[in-house]
């Protein structure tokens, strides 16, 4: 090992969204900037490259966005996501400073482009990413380099030695060997530690081991649970996160946005025991997808299916792999392992208590409901009887964890409530302060911009 | 053994229609997203519609190492190849495409060694300029069958490739918009206008754009100055050679520089480009194509240079040869995917509008 640490201004631990924005800050502030990524090159980015959008505040059209959406509308589409917890300083700093991250991320490299065919309910809030996550990463990647940001990656973070409320020495380990820095600034932007399944399964129970991991493999929460050790303030409930129910048969990691199924409304779901467990139709799809995460993660197993007939294939996006088919309900249960007599009962009871379905329509709250039925179906009820038949399976898909740094409106992480000398938190690993439950598509990558802009502006002035 | 390029395209096609993130870069992502299930002659004209800027490329978050392993300019170029040998006309001809690289370097000995050989022979006895080497009777009898012949054969290619992905009745307002889109090329300008990475991953250019272009409108200036001076040989009774201020030297000149600048530029963009981002099995042949079109434009102007002197002794059956090479070879070779591509985007434009009544 090396005896005498390298130095830097500002060390930042990650590579993703965050990471880059801070990087690019200090970096344009003058300050010597050093990029640890744990990732190989081809899945630098973290969680970041399966982006797609980002969530901004705008007064009149602005970039790809049209119209407005006000800082009280953001702020209420925010409550109504967390239930109220969240930290409405926070929030409303992230809210206000997006406005002025649009131009400033299109000055730095990326590109937008109109809301994607099949979104187009997210044309006034969320500006899309020209080829999506990994493209705006590639940008910012390019901007750093120029502005002369030195990247290492598979550089994994092992430990910060911290002595009297100050990060003295990082280390790190990259291509076979035991290294260090110390660096006068250090940002952590290395995302949750859902990838750490052990970690997930303490919080969740042996029920974890099922969940799939819609994102990078090398957010393990090392740099977190470093600091939470060691007495940094620490945010958030360790079982709340970002999860989806997504296609059961989505890899373990990675398996990012075209794993998602928007087949739900138009279905019923039932689990392994071919039973129904909650309101399909409870409202429109991207107002409810994010909880059926948690559904099926209560179920046993682990496991939903979803089942639907040929009248509803094409109400919904296509998905990456084709929907198991048979023509009849029997057949389709036997083809997912499910009991077919229970699963015949069970099409067959809800089939019996749907009503008048002349109102359907597929893109509203149409009140096609079901009648005498636990639970109810509120909407899109429309019997199964069309073959052929049609299912998915389902399984709780997770984005990232909510458990991370406390961090105040300066990025600063703490210890005990009071401000680290230079330390300092952005993205996922202390989106915690601000989500305390529930998720606002494109918040993420918001929290990201504005929190890795300040933390690398904090860092690089506090370095000089 | 028989590689399944459609099944690939189609695999592929499924996980790109499930995503969505590159809807703004070219005409392929629209067209592909109107579609829910894939048919070959569906993919046979996303092919065709595809021009291989690479920015899907490198922006797709299921690369290798990911295991989905997406490649999309190459799966499509794949594709894209195997459909010009599916529709070559006539059929017996679809391995030229294979062959094309071997072929150009063969037409271009032998094409030499015929009009060079024919020049010597039949010297005519009077002629001024490039006349008194070979006479205009003599050039007639050649290139008249070579332009005109390939041209059929193409059209009934084309002809058979509108039918595979049901192109219905050819309406003049879809030819004026892919004629806009292939004028400035607005599928290499990248969605938001920056160009593409094609050379080079970690930047956007216009050079593949740009250099095209040059290709494009310099061998249109070409073909321009050919079409003056037959006019002005059969309308007019003026016959070549012709001054530095008349038409087909004032297209001619130009046309050549620009050819030569053009396919010069591009020979050396894929070199620095990523083989294994289009069909590696046909980089040999479409890197020959370039050079030929390098060679007609450079020694059409290396002539003109040399009026007067011996060099057009051996210039001229040079500059034949190869544009007798270049002729020949267009229904099967890489000067195929210009007619194929303003088909697609004819093709796209209709459907494109149909979308939206």
């Amino acid at each position: 090992m090396n005896d005498a640490p390298e130095t830097c201004d500002v060390l930042v631990i990650g590579g993703g969204n965050a990471a880059l924005c801070a990087a690019i800050t200090a970096a344009e502030a003058g300050a010597s900037v050093l990029i640890l990524e744990a990732a190989p090159k081809a899945y630098r980015g973290g969680n970041s490259r399966h982006t797609r959008n980002f969530r901004c505040m705008h007064h009149g059209p602005l970039g790809p966005l049209i119209e407005d959406y006000t800082e009280e509308e953001y702020l209420a589409d925010l409550m109504k996501v967390t239930g109220g917890r969240t930290d409405d300083r926070l929030a409303r700093l992230a809210i206000r400073t997006s406005e002025e991250c649009l131009p400033w991320m299109e000055a730095h490299g990326v590109r937008f482009q109109p809301s994607l065919s099949g979104t187009l309910s997210l044309a006034r809030t969320n500006a899309f990413f020209l080829g999506g996550g990994k493209s705006l990463v590639n940008a910012y990647y390019r901007t750093a380099q120029r502005l002369g940001v030195r990247v290492l990656y598979e550089a994994n973070v092992t430990h910060l030695t911290l002595e009297d409320r100050q990060v003295t020495r990082v280390a790190y380990s990259h291509d076979g060997q035991d290294k260090a820095v110390a660096p006068r600034s250090v940002v952590v932007a290395a995302g949750g530690f859902q990838a750490d399944t052990d970690w997930l399964a303490r919080a969740w129970g042996p029920a974890a081991k099922n969940f799939l991991i819609r994102g990078t493999p090398y957010n393990r929460g090392v740099v977190l649970a470093d600091l939470l050790e060691q007495g940094v303030d620490q945010v958030g409930d360790p079982t709340q996160c970002h999860a989806v129910a997504i296609d059961g048969r989505a890899p373990k990691f990675d398996g990012g946005i075209v794993t998602r199924l928007d087949c739900v409304p138009f279905s019923i779901v039932v689990n392994k025991n071919a039973e129904r467990f909650y309101d399909e139709g409870e409202d429109v799809w991207p107002k409810r997808y994010a909880i059926w995460g948690r559904l099926v993660a209560e179920e046993p197993d682990q496991v939903g299916y979803v089942i639907i007939d040929a009248k509803s294939l094409e109400l919904f996006m296509p998905s990456v792999f084709p929907p198991i088919a048979a023509q009849s309900i029997e057949e389709l249960a036997q083809k997912m392992g499910l009991p077919p007599a229970k699963l015949r009962t069970t099409v067959d009871d809800f089939n019996a208590a749907c009503g008048d379905t002349s109102a359907f329509h597929p893109t509203e709250l149409d009140g096609v409901a079901t009648t005498g039925l636990t639970p109810p179906k509120t909407n899109w009820a429309r019997p199964i009887t069309e073959p052929p038949f049609y299912g998915y399976s389902l399984r709780t898909g997770v984005t990232f964890t909510y458990l991370g740094l406390k961090i105040n409106e300066r990025a600063q992480c703490s210890i005990g409530g009071t401000p680290m000398q230079n330390l300092w938190a952005a993205g996922e690993t202390m989106a915690g302060s601000i989500l305390g439950q529930g998720y606002l598509a494109g918040f993420g990558m918001t929290i990201g911009t504005v929190f890795g802009r300040i933390a690398g502006k904090e860092a690089a002035s506090h370095a000089n | 053994m028989q590689t399944d390029f459609l099944g690939e395209a189609r695999r592929q096609a499924e996980i790109c229609n499930a995503c969505r993130y590159c809807e703004g870069y070219c005409a392929v992502f629209p067209a592909l997203h109107r579609e829910r299930a894939f048919s070959d002659g569906d993919l046979t004209q996303l092919a065709n519609l595809c021009h291989n800027c690479r920015g899907c490329y490198y922006a797709c978050q299921y690369t290798a190492p990911h295991e989905f392993d997406l490649n999309l300019p190459r799966a499509l170029a794949e594709v894209r190849q195997e459909s010009w040998k599916r529709h070559a006309w006539p059929n017996g001809f679809a391995g030229v495409f294979d062959r094309s690289g071997l072929l150009i370097a063969v037409g271009l000995v032998v094409g030499f060694a015929l009009l060079f050989s024919l020049a010597r022979g039949l010297r005519p006895e009077e002629g001024e300029g490039f006349y008194a080497v070979m006479s205009h009777g003599m050039m007639v009898a050649i290139f008249a069958p070579a332009f005109v012949l390939p041209l059929l054969a193409l059209a009934a290619s084309l002809r058979s490739y509108w039918r595979e992905v049901g192109g219905g009745p050819l309406r003049l307002r879809d030819l004026l918009a892919a004629t806009r889109s292939a004028g400035r090329m607005r599928n290499l300008e990248g969605g938001h206008g920056d160009g593409c990475n094609f050379e080079d991953e970690g930047r956007f250019t216009h050079a593949r754009r740009h250099l095209h272009q040059a290709v494009l409108y310099g061998f249109l200036l070409c073909f321009a100055s050919t079409a003056s001076g037959t006019i002005l040989h059969y309308v007019f009774g003026m016959e070549a050679p012709y001054g530095l201020f008349s038409l087909p030297k004032l297209l001619g000149v130009p046309g050549g520089i620009l050819l030569s600048i053009g396919t010069a530029g591009l020979a050396w963009l894929k070199t620095r480009a990523d083989r294994d981002l289009s069909a590696p099995a046909a980089w040999g042949g479409e890197m020959a194509f370039v050079l030929l079109l390098f060679t007609v434009g450079s020694s059409g102007l290396l002539l003109y240079a040399a009026t007067g002197t011996g060099h057009v002794g051996w210039l001229l059956p040079l500059h034949l040869g190869a544009v007798l090479t270049f002729f020949v070879l267009t229904p099967y070779s890489k000067m195929a995917h210009g007619f194929y591509r303003m088909t697609a985007l004819t093709r796209e434009a209709a459907a494109r509008d149909g979308g939206q009544v």
